[in-house]
């Protein structure tokens, strides 16, 4: 794998998600009754910096959950591995909640479809709403982001590495190429 | 593979070893045979007729099996007895003696008669053992007198002990004054129970139900005492303990008429073998400790183990292809006895080629009061062509027996016996 | 991850890190089973199925909620009667499900080995749910996880199994599995129940149960098979009460906290006493619970054969 090009730097991000705070408070007027999700490995970490701008923001603090969609891949069964199992941890009863979903790189739609599966077995939300880093297109399945840092159109054999300081020591953003 | 049994009318069998330690002899030389009978055994020079060129092998007096299974009557899908002998003759054996544990046993002189017959024309001699009682029930003794006269060699319950000690001491008496030996399979049913391996630490492993060594032991014990007590001629069937051999060593150095026997198997193969529950590896009695096998060949050496024989025991593919405990008991054992014993005991010296002569050839025809088979000229030929140095994979398809159930697959050997000459008649297997 | 056989027949060669992984595992599970909807769909489209030649009511209830928790289609087949009778061939029990392309096979079964057999003949993956008197992986591995829950780790942990040792799969898991993991173990119970050569195994052999008690952080108590009498292993289970039943009294003397579990079904009075089963120091429902999460977790592990599709990846 060879890196194209970077295409953000640790102040990028962090504008980034400046700005997906301030537009998931400006959507829901505020943060009753807000639960923001982040998807393993990297979405978790970056749900927790949103809560953290929201507390500086707003003075509240959101519930965090954490998902593990391991057990709701579609793909499962082609896997050589099994995925070592993270925990879900999602303290609060998601049911007549508004869910801000979290990943990092929004691709083929089907972490969000396994996500949606997962959430729903935890109870009924009154809505979730999805927040990524980067969308590189290539969508599988009929899912939309409510709120995108970065589009990065890419061509298929193209993949965008994120590196978060909390999992890789350092917030970047590649275009590498397999 | 096919077996081609060949006439003879004259064959030499030139530049062999010639070893036959009864007659003190081991040469380089020829042997010329003419039907049934040694001619001369010293340098031909003008000969015509059918040659086997011998260099580098070695003749030595025809081997002899004296624990097989030809399953004939009754379960001729394992083996019928001219199966058996084809697989005896490709092992190198031209003789054996085979159980009478048939369905029905071979307890009246018909029986005996049926299997000479069946093995009439055929290079391998055939010596039924009958059984000591009617049924093999353990209860009441057989016609042993009219058996010998049709030909029975010896006398056994093989499969099952003779049942009690007073059945054993009549037995005992009865075919010692007939002169033939009672063969014992030794084990104390009680004890063995319904094991399925050796008690020891792979049983305590593999939480198997197992046969502890006392349960052979307890039964030589007893036949010793017997045997003492009424002069009997007894044989020991399968001795696979170190208990045991101390126990025979014991007996023989007070003079007790006795004779044993253990099989190959015990010899390269211990319990550990069972590990992953191969059901080729299920044999009673079963394969035991590292210290027994040591005993055994320490008592092979020092005379306490006068024979090595195979108790060929043929199965059918469904009786092993099953759970461990559901499985038959026995492995097949003439096509591979030879070259087993002469890779894991005689290259590695631990036995050498004059002692596999007596333990092979010599002793079962002593113990079971047969005529001696010995390498002189004007004496009947009846000889085992041996290939000491020929390296080859055990492969049970090749086989001659019906059945394929041993453990020893695709093991590597070195020596084998390529020819046996008996009865006027040769077979070669190259 | 995987775990380093195709296959769970025992726990004997099973590395640490390997059931490290299925404790890990299992413990994720745990959390999916306390949910509102106790239920993944990781494993749609399997099928398992559950082959018991031997009455068992707990096992057979725990593997098959452990796969409808995981969506796996599952079919029972149960035939008891003649434990281990000729006639009926594992062998064809075997083609039938090759042919029914089954993934998983779940086993009971009298004769020791039987689930290795069935393996040889098999694509499916096999799981060994108590064979004869030799392996119960699945129960030594839900013990683990209610220990490990109970003290912070195996090493150096000092667990007793007590009782029917000789004919024990459930023993013979937890010695493999507990040595693997660091622990110390020792067997208690009548000298005629006891293999003899037990040691070579690796555990301590304590001749009484004040000995066993003293030293114990864990007694592990087996049920005592009531027919065993009848094969004169010991005279009566009033005389096994006396020697070697846990009782509060027995506890009481012993000054110092000992976990107690039980396999079950408990022979309430025999081998152990219902103060003692229910009492504070018992983790006995702590274990069935496990059972689930442990047996989604052997599941979810074991590679119930692959299918070779062309499609996309999930994440990046
Ligand atoms: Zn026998």
């Amino acid at each position: 794998m060879k890196v194209k090009c970077e295409i953000m730097d640790a102040k990028d991000i962090t504008r980034t998600l400046n700005r997906l705070t301030h537009e998931i408070l400006e959507r829901n007027h505020g943060t009753d009754n807000l639960v923001i999700v982040g998807i393993r490995n990297r979405g978790d970490a970056l749900a927790y910096r949103i809560i953290r701008r929201i507390e500086q923001i707003e003075g509240k603090t959101v519930p965090l959950g954490m998902l593990d969609i391991t057990l709701y891949r579609d793909d499962f069964q082609r896997l050589t591995d099994r995925p070592i199992l993270q925990e879900t941890d999602i303290d609060v009863d998601i049911t007549d909640k508004k869910l801000i979903l979290v990943d990092d790189v929004l691709y083929s739609g089907r972490t969000i479809r396994s996500a949606m599966d997962a959430l729903m077995d935890l109870g009924r939300p009154a809505l979730i709403q999805l927040a990524v880093l980067i969308d590189r297109g290539h969508r599988q399945l009929p899912v939309k982001a409510d709120y995108v840092g970065k589009n990065v159109p890419t061509s298929v054999n193209e993949q965008i590495q994120v590196k978060i300081k909390e999992k890789d020591g350092e917030d970047r953003v590649f275009l590498v190429e397999n | 593979m096919a077996i081609k049994i060949e006439q003879v009318k004259s064959v030499l069998l030139k530049n062999a070893r010639v070893v036959d330690p009864q007659v003190k002899l081991d040469q380089i030389t020829d042997i010329l045979i003419e039907k049934d009978i040694i001619r001369k055994i010293g340098p031909v020079r003008e000969f015509k007729g059918k040659t086997v060129d011998c260099k580098n092998k070695i003749v030595i007096p025809g081997m002899m099996d004296m624990h097989v299974h030809l399953r004939e009557p009754g379960e001729e899908h394992k083996e019928t007895v001219i199966t058996g002998c084809h697989a005896a003759a490709a092992g190198g054996f031209t003789e054996l003696a085979c159980m009478p544990n048939t369905k029905p046993p071979i307890d009246c002189r018909s029986d005996v008669e049926f299997i000479k017959e069946r093995a009439e024309n055929h290079l391998v001699n055939v010596h039924p053992i009958a059984a000591v009682t009617i049924g093999q029930a353990g209860e009441q003794l057989t016609e042993m007198g009219d058996m010998i006269e049709a030909g029975a060699a010896g006398f056994s319950d093989d499969g099952k002990p003779v049942l009690t000690a007073a059945l054993m001491r009549r037995a005992l008496e009865y075919a010692t004054m007939l002169g033939k030996p009672v063969i014992d399979h030794c084990e104390d049913l009680s004890l063995s129970e319904s094991g399925v391996m050796h008690e020891g630490k792979i049983s305590a492993v593999l939480g198997m139900p197992s046969i502890p060594s006392i349960a052979e032991e307890i039964i030589v014990a007893r036949d010793l005492l017997i045997a003492e007590y009424t002069e009997g001629l007894l044989h020991l069937a399968h001795i696979s303990t170190a208990g045991a051999v101390r126990l025979i060593r014991e007996a023989k150095s007070r003079g007790v008429r006795v004779t044993a026997e253990t099989c190959p198997h015990y010899l390269v193969l211990t319990d550990e073998a069972v590990r992953g529950f191969n059901t080729l590896t299920k044999m009673n009695p079963p394969l035991r400790s590292e210290n027994d096998q040591k005993m055994l060949i320490r008592g092979l050496k020092d005379g306490t183990i006068d024979t090595i024989a195979t108790d060929h025991a043929p199965h059918a593919i469904e009786d092993k292809e099953c759970e461990f405990q559901v499985a038959a008991f026995g492995i097949i054992g003439l096509e591979t006895a030879f070259g087993l014993i002469w890779t894991h005991l005689v290259e590695k010296k631990l036995l050498t080629l004059e002692e596999l002569i007596l333990k092979m050839s010599v002793h079962p025809r002593q113990i079971l009061q047969l005529p001696e088979n010995k390498i002189e000229s004007g004496a009947p030929a009846n000889l085992t062509l041996v290939d000491p140095d020929i390296m080859w994979t055990v492969d049970n398809t090749a086989f001659e027996s019906k059945s394929k159930n041993m453990p020893f697959q695709d093991w590597k050997l070195k020596g084998k016996t390529f020819g046996v000459i008996n009865r006027g008649k040769m077979i070669l297997t190259v | 991850m995987q775990l380093k056989s195709r296959h769970l027949l025992g726990l004997e060669g099973v590395c640490q890190e390997d059931i490290t992984l299925i404790l890990d595992t299992a413990e994720s599970f745990k959390k999916v089973l306390d949910r509102p909807i106790p239920k993944v769909p990781t494993l749609r489209g399997k099928t398992v199925a559950n082959l018991f030649f031997e009455p068992s009511t707990r096992t057979r209830f725990s593997f098959e909620l452990a796969e409808k928790r995981l969506s796996a289609d599952s079919v029972n087949f149960s035939k008891v009667g003649s434990s281990v009778a000729k006639g009926e061939t594992l062998k064809d029990t075997a083609r039938n499900i090759e042919a029914m392309k089954i993934n998983f096979v779940v086993m009971r079964h009298s004769a020791p080995g039987a689930p290795h057999f069935l393996s040889q003949c098999l694509d499916s993956v096999v799981i060994n749910a108590g064979d004869g008197a030799h392996e119960h992986p699945t129960q030594a591995l839900l013990d683990m996880m209610t220990l490990r829950n109970c003290f912070q780790s195996l090493k150096g942990l000092k667990v007793v199994i007590v009782g029917d040792i000789e004919h024990s799969r459930v023993a013979r898991s937890n010695i493999y599995g507990l040595l693997t993991m660091g622990a110390n173990v020792g067997v208690c119970g009548p000298a005629t129940l006891i293999p003899r050569e037990i040691k070579a195994l690796g555990v301590t052999v304590y001749p009484g149960i004040e000995e066993a008690m003293k030293e114990a952080d864990v007694l592990n108590v087996l049920r005592i098979q009531l027919e065993r009498q009848k094969e004169a292993l010991f005279p009566s289970l009033r005389e096994y009460r006396n020697l070697f039943g846990i009782t509060r009294e027995r506890l009481d003397r012993v000054n110092r906290r000992i976990t107690i579990m039980h396999p079950g079904p408990i022979n309430r009075g025999v081998e152990l006493d219902s103060d003692v089963a229910d009492g504070d120091y018992s983790v006995i429902l702590s274990q069935v619970t496990n059972g689930v999460a442990v047996r989604m977790a052997v599941l979810y592990l074991l590679d119930g054969g692959r299918q070779k599709l062309e499609g996309d990846d999930h994440g990046n």
